[in-house]
């Protein structure tokens, strides 16, 4: 056992996390742009899921049902891969070229098609969250609204969905952080992000100990700071029917206070 | 433009096959304040809702104030739902209360009330404020401007509920049971609102069995039941001698 322990490079876990290289950062950057932008689509795919699924016209109801049991029902990792190494054969076209000139900035093919993949794979889940999320309103808000001459939209965006939002932020906060964790099956395909950069020093170096720990690490500060940003938007969203202030570690580690039932 | 402020014409109306208005007619003029009273699942509440087009009608027709209320003529002579812009439009004519005042949680009293001017008519925030602030102390509740809902009492927030519908400034207000859901000692400055209302002259249609103010305020009653109009006569006559035995069982019930 002591052997065993003795065997880590506790100096290069200390490098890896308190002086990271050029690459490293980048892949840090990457990680966080493309768990960003697939949680932004992601939310607002689901947004538009959930709306086709309580319009009146059927085929927008069957799109989004159709939609949401494909997602849900098989692996993540084969929609990467589907999305990265077949989309275009499948499209006959290129919807994935090598390289995305957008202006100034050229962002390689394969990281937009890793951050579609995520973000279609996240509608999915988004699509019942926020359907559930505006079921829990109760209806007499949508007719309040109707009745002093709102439209439908209107009232949707006026009355039930920040309304809806303080339903939906906590499962989104849980769905953000593992959009997180996610990215790192983005390796696979070959984007460089926080787990390809460990890997490849992995391979380098045979050191897995050190570099798996030190990966985590990176994985568990990046949640670790989400959560906290996601008590303070908790917090916001609720500011109207919470009299006291909770702790933010009540808050963050998810301990259910008393008074919160009360509602 | 006649005073009739509600023409409602042979309303049907199901519920699946089950038949919940048979031809109800019913005219409104202009300052009436009409009761609706009837054992529960005659109708009454979903008549009201149908004034509004919160609930689609099955047949017959309701105009508000000279305007088709949900429909417009189609093309084989019959009438289509209106577009969703012409019914929200016509929605704005008429004030609804809920049974459960419906106020929006999130939002303090005065922004309950200054939301649809501001959204909906345009109203510049100074003036919807002001406006707002206005009927706030009509309805003695000034000092709950920042309140929200929550923190309000059934009674109050009832009357917030009022003044949100009058700040769209309708020709007609609808109230559906706004006592029910309140407990005993709030009632009376709920409608002591409302008796305010009618005595300034606003068209009312009030579902309630708040003999009280019925014999007080209201002009004329109506009695429903099983989805048809049973009797309509002005509250002394109505009260003293009513003409169907179905009101008279039903007025031995409930006073």
């Amino acid at each position: 056992m002591y052997a065993v322990v003795a065997a880590v490079d506790w100096h290069l876990i200390k490098d890896r996390i308190f002086s990271p290289d050029h690459a490293f950062a980048q892949a840090l950057l990457r990680t966080v742009l493309i768990a960003v932008l697939a949680q932004v689509f992601g939310v607002l795919l689901g947004l538009a899921s959930a709306l086709f699924q309580m319009s009146r016209w059927r085929v927008l109801r069957v799109i989004s049902y159709v939609y949401v049991l494909a997602v849900r029902g098989t692996p993540l990792i084969v929609q990467i891969f589907f999305m990265y190494y077949g989309a275009n054969l499948f499209l006959g076209f290129d919807l994935f070229p090598r390289t995305v000139n957008l202006g100034l900035l050229s962002i390689d093919g394969v990281v937009v098609a890793g951050t579609v993949a995520l973000a279609v794979n996240e509608g999915a889940y988004m699509s019942e969250i926020i359907r559930a999320g505006i079921g829990a309103i109760d209806r007499g808000q949508m007719e309040a609204a109707k009745s002093v001459g709102m439209t439908y939209g209107l009232a949707m965006r006026r009355i039930v969905l920040p309304q809806a939002a303080r339903v939906i932020v906590p499962p989104l906060g849980n769905e953000f952080n593992g959009m997180i964790k996610n990215t790192s099956l983005l390796a696979f395909i070959g984007v460089y992000e926080l787990f390809l950069d460990a890997e490849q020093g992995y391979s380098v170096t045979f050191k897995p100990v050190e570099y798996f720990i030190a990966v985590a690490f990176w994985y568990l500060v990046l949640t670790t700071v989400w959560g906290l940003i996601q008590v303070q938007i908790e917090r916001k969203l609720g500011a109207s029917d919470r009299p006291e202030d909770e702790s933010w570690a009540l808050r963050l580690f998810g301990i259910p206070s008393p008074a919160k039932g009360a509602r | 433009m006649s005073d009739t402020i509600v023409k409602a014409e042979q309303v049907d109306k199901y519920f699946g096959r089950q038949r919940v208005l048979c031809g109800v007619s019913l005219e409104v003029e202009k300052k009436e304040v009409v009761c609706i009273i009837g054992p529960s699942g005659s109708g009454k509440t979903t008549f009201l809702r149908c004034i509004n087009h919160l609930e689609r009608i099955d047949g017959g027709r309701i105009e508000v104030n000279g305007h088709l209320i949900g429909y417009r003529p189609g093309k084989n002579g019959g009438l289509v739902e209106d577009s969703e812009r012409n019914i929200a439009l016509q929605r704005t004519e008429i004030g609804f209360v809920f049974q459960r005042f419906n106020l929006w949680p999130h939002k303090t009293a005065l922004q309950n009330i200054i939301e649809a001017p501001m959204r909906v008519r345009k109203v510049p925030e100074q003036e919807a404020v002001a406006q707002g602030e206005a009927l706030l102390a009509r309805v003695g509740l000034a000092d709950k401007r920042n309140a929200y809902p929550g923190k309000l009492s059934g009674g109050q927030q009832q009357r917030v509920a009022i003044a949100r519908a009058l700040a769209m400034k309708p020709a007609l207000m609808l109230f559906d049971e706004p006592t029910s859901a309140l407990d005993p000692e709030m009632i009376g400055e709920v409608l002591e609102v409302m008796k305010e209302l009618a005595s300034d002259g606003m068209t009312m249609v009030v579902v309630s069995h708040e003999m009280g103010f019925a014999r007080e305020a209201a002009d004329r009653m109506v009695m429903m039941d099983d989805g048809v109009v049973v009797e309509e006569a002005p509250p002394a006559e109505f009260f003293l001698a009513p003409r169907e035995e179905r009101t008279r069982q039903f007025l031995s019930k409930i006073l």
